[in-house]
């Protein structure tokens, strides 16, 4: 393959979203703040809705945007609950951090 | 070469420098704005795979909305970087990381055949209008849509529980010293 055909293919996408995932699993285990564990999240949601969408236009289907649009409102739901929880907890302990929260009594 | 090569080159280096500053920052604003480019750019990804109304909604409810709500919640936790120096589980790091590149290797692995063979993208493709997606959204998932409505009350719902919980918490064990 010459550089003049070269063409950007949903398989490039799906490659992208791949490292993009695996960067925001390693984030969620490596961090112990409770929000950038979240940003970890929702880095993965959005790498998926990635390839929900390239796959959509590589089968010529609108399903890939819709099932983005669902994993878009679950995830703002998600965000909404958890960032509450992080300050529920907060406002009880002064902290944000995982490691400091490993006890069950409140 | 092909414009869309470029274009695509550039935004994917925007979209993991974001990621990985979002991971590695020490500062949790820092980590927000890493995350915001990256969310930029798939907006742009979403754009050139012609989901424009997705990359409308993504560039309003997750770059706008979802970002701003992470970054009232930082501010008002307070930036906190102290406890991300000490290790609590052994090994924690060199584990995340060994188990991180196994997922990726994992990954590629699985699904290399089919990102090399995957048919060069023709057309300009008006897929994603918003006229298409509300004609698939309110016709053939109309009953998943209206779900999400329960769903998004539930969360509401929940958020104020949560705050109302944590301010009783507060009043009945009386450290209510501000």
């Amino acid at each position: 393959m010459t550089m003049s055909d070269l063409a950007v293919t949903a398989g490039w996408y799906m490659a992208l979203a791949a490292l993009l995932f695996s960067i925001g699993a390693i984030g969620l285990l490596t961090r112990r703040n409770a929000l950038v564990m979240f940003m970890s999240i929702e880095l993965m949601l959005n790498s998926v809705n990635l390839t929900f969408v390239a796959v959509g236009k590589e089968l010529r289907t609108l399903e890939g945007q819709i099932a983005t649009l669902f994993v878009m409102v679950v995830a703002a739901a998600e965000v909404t609950i958890g960032l509450a929880i992080i300050v529920a907890v907060f406002r009880r302990r002064a902290t944000a951090s995982v490691d400091e929260l490993s006890e069950m009594k409140g | 070469m092909d414009v869309r090569v470029i274009i695509f080159v550039i935004f994917a280096i925007a979209a993991v420098a974001g990621a990985i500053s979002m991971v590695l920052a020490r500062n949790p604003v820092h980590s927000a704005f890493g995350l915001l480019m990256t969310m930029f750019a798939i907006a742009v990804f979403y754009i050139m795979n012609g989901a424009h109304f997705v990359a409308a909604l993504q560039i309003m409810i997750y770059a706008g909305a979802v970002m701003t709500l992470f970054l009232f919640v930082i501010m008002l936790v307070g930036v906190d970087t102290s406890d991300e120096a000490e290790e609590h589980i052994p090994y924690q790091r060199p584990l995340a990381m060994i188990l991180g590149s196994g997922l990726l290797i994992l990954i590629v692995a699985s699904g290399i055949q089919t990102w090399v063979n995957a048919a060069a993208q023709t057309g300009r493709g008006s897929l994603g209008t918003i006229e298409n997606v509300s004609d698939e959204l309110f016709g053939t998932w109309l009953l998943p849509f209206e779900a999400t409505i329960f769903l998004l009350t539930i969360a509401a719902v929940g958020t104020i529980g949560l705050a109302q919980f944590a301010f009783n918490l507060r009043v009945a064990s009386g450290d209510d010293d501000e």
